[in-house]
């Protein structure tokens, strides 16, 4: 339990509050992203790493993060509030969200002295971008089966093979990389290693990829032999499975560490209800027709339970069933309803929903169009809702693979 | 203000202790064999089990300590309610809690107290609410005249034939009243057992007219009207309470057959059809779980405010959906099995069906959920 009174509490609120009011960029004229999935342009990504650079040096991110590696060393709780007040100002994402959430606290936990001194500033001050090497393209859910070969040389790895869906692989600076070391072992997963890589080596090509919204944000990455210092593998080689299946964790918000600051642009069932507010069908106000009431009921109800399963998370007595349970289905419940509300937005809009961005008469821009083609992000990214589906039928409900 | 509103959800040492003793005593008093032992039986319940529930003060658990009860107040049945739909334990406890918390509601400067009083003590006790099938009406049928004799039959009044007393809604002249009558004053031949189709309840149809009512047991006045109003959300969110302990308990069956019964030599739990209905249900009693006790943190004694009733209603909306759900597919995925009498999902199936109705179905909520969130 943290130790801030809750004096202190608010009194800190108040203050990131009154930062947040006075530095909040102005609307730099051009589409921000939603999530930092989302980054495809140079444009958007000076924008935010600016913004990230003033939010970490007024020391409202890595809060919890020890101060020698750029943190401040302070109890979670602060960063959780500066967080809720970023939400609250809609201020623009902490775009390093590889480093920030995953690579960063993952370092933090099980990185050496010398991996913590070299990496975790820069993740804070958004100077060193991150991305995540997993994916390959006959490789995705089935990441156990990862084929791209580290071969070692010397004080050297030799990589090997194609890398894809890379978010930011072409600004970042390094990867968190899980490459087979040995092909040759009996079971899939004994064969991987995990890697620190500098993506800035020659052999590294990550090439954009266009998105379903006509942007871009991630990259097939192909390695043709590319040669990375040996100290860049983390722990041991075949460790790479459990390391990587640690980092999903962090992914899937299972686990606690990250160095906070939004991930993604909050889009609540708000903004959904007060677009609704002058649409009309069968010449009546769309909230006033009795189906849509029924289903716009039923998608707060399913936004309430976001965040009451999260308070309930937090007491022990009323978890006793199946303790991992929320903490396991949290991104599959969240990131499905957050779909559906999308989608529904859309719906509702009558003729004006078959229009998308670029369109004069779109409503809000085309805004809930491509929230809603973006919304697969987090429903396919960090494992897709089917694979979390099973995750949870066997580890929570002991059902069999 | 966001339409997410309120969303406190704290949990007390003392419902939790309540919650333990409640989860230990259901399951060791009413394991499916005894459930099912009971089924066809007049009473539907072991009257040593309600003695012992009395013994353990749960009649009263929601009483004030000036009428003999342990004022934890209603949420503290919350755990307990859970606790028995997990168990599929029946009996006259959830009608005699409405019962308590009507009259409490309803009694300005202390009428009724000698009932209350009773109850504490372990009296089972009922409402009689229904005129007819319509949980959204507003209308009483059921008339007190001014001769104190009370005309009409009252519908699917809970646990009736247990009941000491019942509560009967009635209107005087066009008000709601609440007129108090004991079981004697009811002839044999006033009462109808129903059929109901979860056969763990018993309730019956039961013809009040020509019982006069004393004057000292009818309660009048505006808190009754806001007694009554509140008394449909707590009975909305205790059965919420009740059908997500049983939500839980179908699961667990479902679960277990999915990882004895094999096919096509494979155990038919690894088949995503069967697979992922299950894990969608889980999360559907996550959710319950999260609504119940969130409602269980913002009601009190006093009159109910909009949260709690947004809470209430929302708890019993998605309850019944997820029992609903958790129900069909037990039966579904128990296959020819799952077609029988012997199998368990019978039991939640049914259960599932009587519950989305009463205190209001889901549909019912939500209508009433869209004009306190959408209309404001
Ligand atoms: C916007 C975006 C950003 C991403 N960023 C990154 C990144 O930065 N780094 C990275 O490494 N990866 C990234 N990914 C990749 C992502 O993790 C994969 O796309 C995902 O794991 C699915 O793999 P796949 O694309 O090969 O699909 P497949 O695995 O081929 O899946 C195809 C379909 O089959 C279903 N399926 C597959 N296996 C099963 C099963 N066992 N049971 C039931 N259904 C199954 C899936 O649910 C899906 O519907 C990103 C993806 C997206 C969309």
């Amino acid at each position: 339990m943290s130790q801030v009174s809750d004096r202190e509490k608010a009194e800190f609120r108040q203050q990131v509050g009154a930062w947040m009011q006075a530095n909040r960029p102005a609307d730099p004229g051009f589409l921000l992203p939603q999530s930092f999935m989302e980054v495809g342009s140079e444009q958007q990504l000076d924008f935010l790493r600016e913004w990230q650079h003033k939010v970490w040096s007024a020391g409202y991110l890595g809060m919890a993060w020890p101060r020698q590696y750029g943190g401040q060393g302070q109890d979670p709780v602060y960063q959780s509030i500066a967080d809720q007040e970023m939400r609250r100002h809609g201020v623009p994402i902490c775009f390093n969200v590889i480093g920030l959430g995953w690579a960063g606290p993952l370092i933090n936990d099980i990185g050496t002295e010398a991996e913590k001194a070299r990496y975790l500033k820069g993740i804070l001050s958004g100077e060193d971008i991150w991305c995540q090497g997993f994916s390959e393209p006959d490789h995705g859910s089935d990441l156990g089966s990862a084929q791209l070969r580290a071969r070692r040389e010397g004080d050297e790895y030799v990589l090997n093979g194609t890398k894809i869906w890379t978010t930011m692989g072409n600004f970042a600076k390094y990867m968190i990389l899980l490459a087979r070391t040995n092909p040759q072992v009996e079971r899939k997963y004994d064969g991987l290693s995990f890697f620190l890589a500098p993506m800035q080596v020659p052999g590294i090509d990550p090439r954009p990829i266009r998105k379903l919204t006509g942007e871009y944000g991630f990259t097939e990455t192909f390695f043709t032999d590319a040669r990375i210092p040996a100290s860049c593998l983390m722990g041991e080689e075949g460790q790479g499975w459990k390391i990587a299946m640690r980092t999903l964790q962090y992914e899937r918000g299972a686990e606690a560490g990250a160095a906070g600051g939004l991930a993604f642009v909050r889009i609540a069932i708000d903004d959904m209800i007060a677009e609704l507010a002058d649409v009309e069908r069968d010449g009546e106000p769309a909230l006033q027709d009795p189906a849509v009431r029924d289903h716009v009921v039923q998608m707060i109800m399913e936004e309430k339970a976001v965040v009451l399963c999260d308070r309930r998370a937090a007491i022990q007595a009323l978890t006793t069933d199946y303790p991992f349970s929320l903490p396991l289905s949290n991104k599959l419940r969240f990131t499905e309803s957050t779909r559906r509300m999308r989608q529904m937005a859309i719906n509702l809009q009558g003729a004006d929903g078959g229009l998308y961005v670029g369109d004069t008469a779109a409503r809000q821009g085309g805004f809930w169009q491509r929230a809603y083609l973006n919304s697969f992000s987090a429903t396919i990214g960090g494992g897709t809702s089917q694979v979390q589906a099973n995750i949870i039928a066997e580890h929570i409900l002991g059902l069999p693979k | 203000m966001s339409v997410i509103g309120n969303t406190a959800l704290e949990f007390t040492d003392d419902q939790a202790m309540v919650m333990d003793v409640a989860r230990s005593f259901c399951a060791g008093r009413s394991p499916l064999e005894r459930v099912r032992g009971l089924l066809e039986s007049d009473l539907g319940y072991d009257p040593a089990v309600w003695g012992e529930m009395v013994d353990m003060g749960w009649p009263g658990m929601a009483l004030p300590e000036e009428v003999g009860g342990s004022g934890l107040g209603v949420s503290a049945a919350v755990p307990v309610c859970e606790a028995m739909g997990r168990s599929l334990l029946g009996g006259p406890l959830l009608a005699t809690l409405l019962a308590g918390q009507l009259l409490l509601r309803a009694s300005a400067g202390g009428a009724g107290s000698a009932v209350l009083e009773a109850i504490a003590a372990g009296a089972p006790a009922t409402i009689a609410l229904l005129d007819g099938a319509d949980w959204g009406s507003e209308q009483i049928r059921c008339e007190l005249g001014s001769d104190g004799i009370l005309h009409g039959v009252k519908q699917q009044v809970m646990e009736a034939a247990a009941a000491e007393w019942l509560v009967v809604v009635a209107q005087e002249q066009g008000k709601p009243v609440l007129a108090v009558v004991p079981a004697a004053a009811i002839a044999p031949e006033a009462r109808r057992d129903h059929v109901l189709i979860d056969a763990t309840r018993r309730a019956q149809a039961v013809d009040f007219s020509g019982i006069q009512v004393a004057g000292d047991a009818v309660l009048r006045g505006p808190e009754v009207v806001r007694a009554l109003r509140d008394v449909r959300l707590l009975g909305a969110l205790l059965l919420a309470a009740e059908a997500g302990g049983s939500a839980a308990s179908c699961l667990d069956t479902t679960v277990e057959y999915l990882k004895t019964r094999t096919q096509f030599g494979k155990l038919i739990g690894s088949y995503q059809a069967l697979k992922h209905p299950c894990v969608e249900i889980l999360m559907a009693l996550d959710a319950t779980r999260s609504f119940v006790y969130h409602a269980a943190t913002v009601v009190s004694d006093a009159p109910l405010d909009e949260d709690a009733e947004i809470a209430c209603r929302m708890a019993k909306a998605q309850a019944t959906e997820t029992l609903k759900y958790a129900g069909d597919r037990a039966v579904q995925f128990h296959g020819g099995m799952g077609f029988t009498w012997d199998c368990d999902a019978q039991l939640y199936v049914r259960r599932a069906q009587w519950v989305q109705q009463a205190f209001g179905d889901a549909q019912h909520h939500r209508k009433r959920l869209a004009r306190l969130l959408l209309d404001r």
